[in-house]
């Protein structure tokens, strides 16, 4: 074997090793920076009080139910219009005009910047239609954002699903929709459900979008036309109005927490899915 | 026969509200564009694109709305944000797609997930307690800058590009590396004589929508730039972008400033639809295809 090639593979692989370990460092360093820093300020008596003098004292109570709140209004609208849709693209109508514009609308969606959904969540929903700075508002939303994934994800999900299911059913004399609600969702579910969980850690962390239509009330959101504030824009606005910094620490803390939780539920999902498929 | 028309009826509804709610995305493209359209059209009707574009000064109290400071910001920060990020990045598919041990590719693909998981506003966070302090210490200034603008971006695309330029790589038929290591090339002359350049337009795709995520990121960049809309001189001037702008002065704009808030949504948006339809482009190339 000859010497160069032999050294520049040595000095390449060298230089691609360097890259993997330097982009895990990064991803470690503010994963430990931010945990280090923040965890012990995160005590029950922090999650559960409400933030006094602007969140410069008290805990971030009212952060998480929006969160939450927010969170939950918004995957629960997604998924009924992602997975209708993703219903209707693989199992009423094969490749058309109309599925092209609806693969080209979702594709677009799925690049526009969070802060343009805001913008048009500012100027539709809460001027136009006068929903306010509420819940909903951020809810609708985020809910838009969202459903290219839940699309994409429902409709991997329900092709995986093998024909001789649809064609067993139809035989046995069930019509299609019987066949989708009792045969084909059922063995989709579990990809379906891998992407709304996805889903969920991105409305989780979403800030712009949701600074634009949620408002940023302090007060713990009742109703869906309550205005709110998010974990996400509660952090923003601690740190940089300097309110509290041990407090934006902790802030951070929960988020980085609840991603990685919502990512390891996802890995669980996802293996279980792709064993199932095998079996 | 009276029941089957009945089901064959109940069929036909069900149809028609799935295909409606298909069509809710379709609606929603365009409710945005109007939206925003509507809402930034005035500003650019009364100052015209060409004065729009070329003002070099951002003061919209005393009604001046130029968009120069504000386009070169963006620029700048996503400029950086790809050349530090893209070489790295492409590396990092590389040493997963061809070199890494199993073991490591266990490692790293979560990793790389909850990089991208992690949110905007966390790495605003990190980027203002520990890179400001850190920029400002190594290259002096104020720290709030451009620079550590796009090095914030840098890591926040880094998700984006591996993972597209892993799958493209994965994607290269076995013949052609199988080809290349039996005419006696190393590995490392196969990957970047052979499967790079097979993997090209996937590659491209890739720093393509990177390119979009950065340009489109509000968050980080509003917390770390400055937010100062003039014509940055060097890259460690603080400078506002397009996203940053709109998130720091929405809510206290008003009237015509508001509206010129919007015409800044209508470049941002006009910018991405362009950036983003050439990443479909590349995408539809397929590999092999050169």
């Amino acid at each position: 074997m000859r010497f160069w090639p032999r050294l520049m593979q040595k000095i390449a692989f060298g230089v691609l090793w360097g890259s993997a370990i330097v982009t895990i460092s990064f991803l470690v360093l503010i994963i430990f920076f931010i945990l280090k820093e923040g965890l012990p300020s995160v005590t029950w008596e922090f999650l559960t009080t409400e933030p006094e003098a602007m969140g410069r004292e008290g805990g971030i109570f009212p952060t998480i139910i929006a969160t939450i709140y927010l969170t939950v209004v918004s995957v629960i609208m997604s998924a009924v219009i992602g997975v209708g849709a993703a219903v209707y693209l693989t199992e009423y109508t094969r490749d058309s005009g109309v599925t092209k514009v609806i693969r080209f609308a979702t594709e677009t969606l799925a690049g526009v910047p969070s802060i343009i959904f805001g913008l048009f969540g500012f100027a539709f929903l809460v001027t136009f239609l006068q929903l306010g700075f509420s819940i909903l508002s951020g809810a609708i939303t985020l809910s838009l954002m969202l459903l290219p994934t839940i699309i994409r994800t429902s409709e991997e999900a329900l092709k995986s699903v093998p024909n001789s299911y649809r064609e067993g059913s139809l035989a046995l004399g069930a019509n299609k929709w019987t066949t989708i609600v009792k045969v084909v969702l059922p063995a989709a579910l579990p990809g379906i459900i891998t992407g709304l969980v996805l889903s969920l850690g991105r409305s989780i962390g979403e800030t712009a979008a949701v600074w634009l239509t949620v408002g940023g009330s302090l007060n713990i959101p009742i109703s869906i036309m309550d205005s709110a504030r998010p974990m996400t824009l509660h952090l923003y606005t601690l740190a940089a109005e300097g309110l509290s910094l041990p407090r934006a620490y902790a802030t951070a803390s929960i988020l980085i927490i609840a991603v990685w939780l919502v990512n390891t539920i996802t890995n669980l999902l996802m293996a279980r899915f792709s064993m199932k498929l095998r079996a | 026969m009276d029941a089957h028309l009945k089901c064959q009826i109940k069929e036909s509804i069900i149809r028609g509200l799935l295909f409606f709610i298909a069509c809710i995305a379709v609606i929603g493209v365009l409710l945005i564009i109007i939206f925003v359209f509507q809402e930034g059209w005035p500003v650019l009707a009364k100052y015209g694109l060409g004065k729009l574009l070329s003002g070099t000064e951002w003061m919209p109290t005393s009604e001046v709305y130029g968009l120069l400071p504000l386009i070169v910001g963006s620029f700048y920060v996503t400029l950086g944000s790809l050349v530090l990020g893209v070489p790295l990045g492409i590396a990092c598919a590389v040493f997963m797609a061809e070199i890494a041990p199993e073991w490591m590719v266990k490692l790293v693909r979560p990793a790389i997930n909850l990089l991208a998981g992690i949110p905007s506003v966390v790495y605003g966070f990190f980027g203002l307690v520990v890179l400001v302090p850190m920029v400002r210490m190594l290259f002096g200034g104020i720290g709030f800058s451009l620079l550590t603008g796009g090095i914030i971006l840098a890591i926040m695309i880094l998700p984006t590009i591996i993972s597209i330029s892993e799958d493209a790589l994965r994607a290269v038929p076995r013949d052609y590396k199988e080809a290349s290591l039996a005419l006696g090339a190393t590995h490392w002359q196969t990957i970047y004589r052979v499967l790079i350049p097979a993997a090209k337009s996937g590659i491209v795709t890739a720093v393509i929508l990177g390119m979009g995520r950065a340009l489109g990121e509000t968050m980080a960049v509003i917390m770390i730039t400055g937010n100062t809309p003039l014509v940055p001189k060097s890259l460690l001037d603080p400078g506002a972008t397009l996203t940053g702008t709109i998130g720091q002065e929405w809510a206290y704009a008003a009237g015509e400033h508001a509206q010129a808030l919007f015409t800044v949504g209508i470049f941002l948006f006009v910018l991405i639809i362009i950036i983003n339809s050439s990443a479909l482009i590349f995408a539809r190339k397929k590999v092999g295809n050169r």
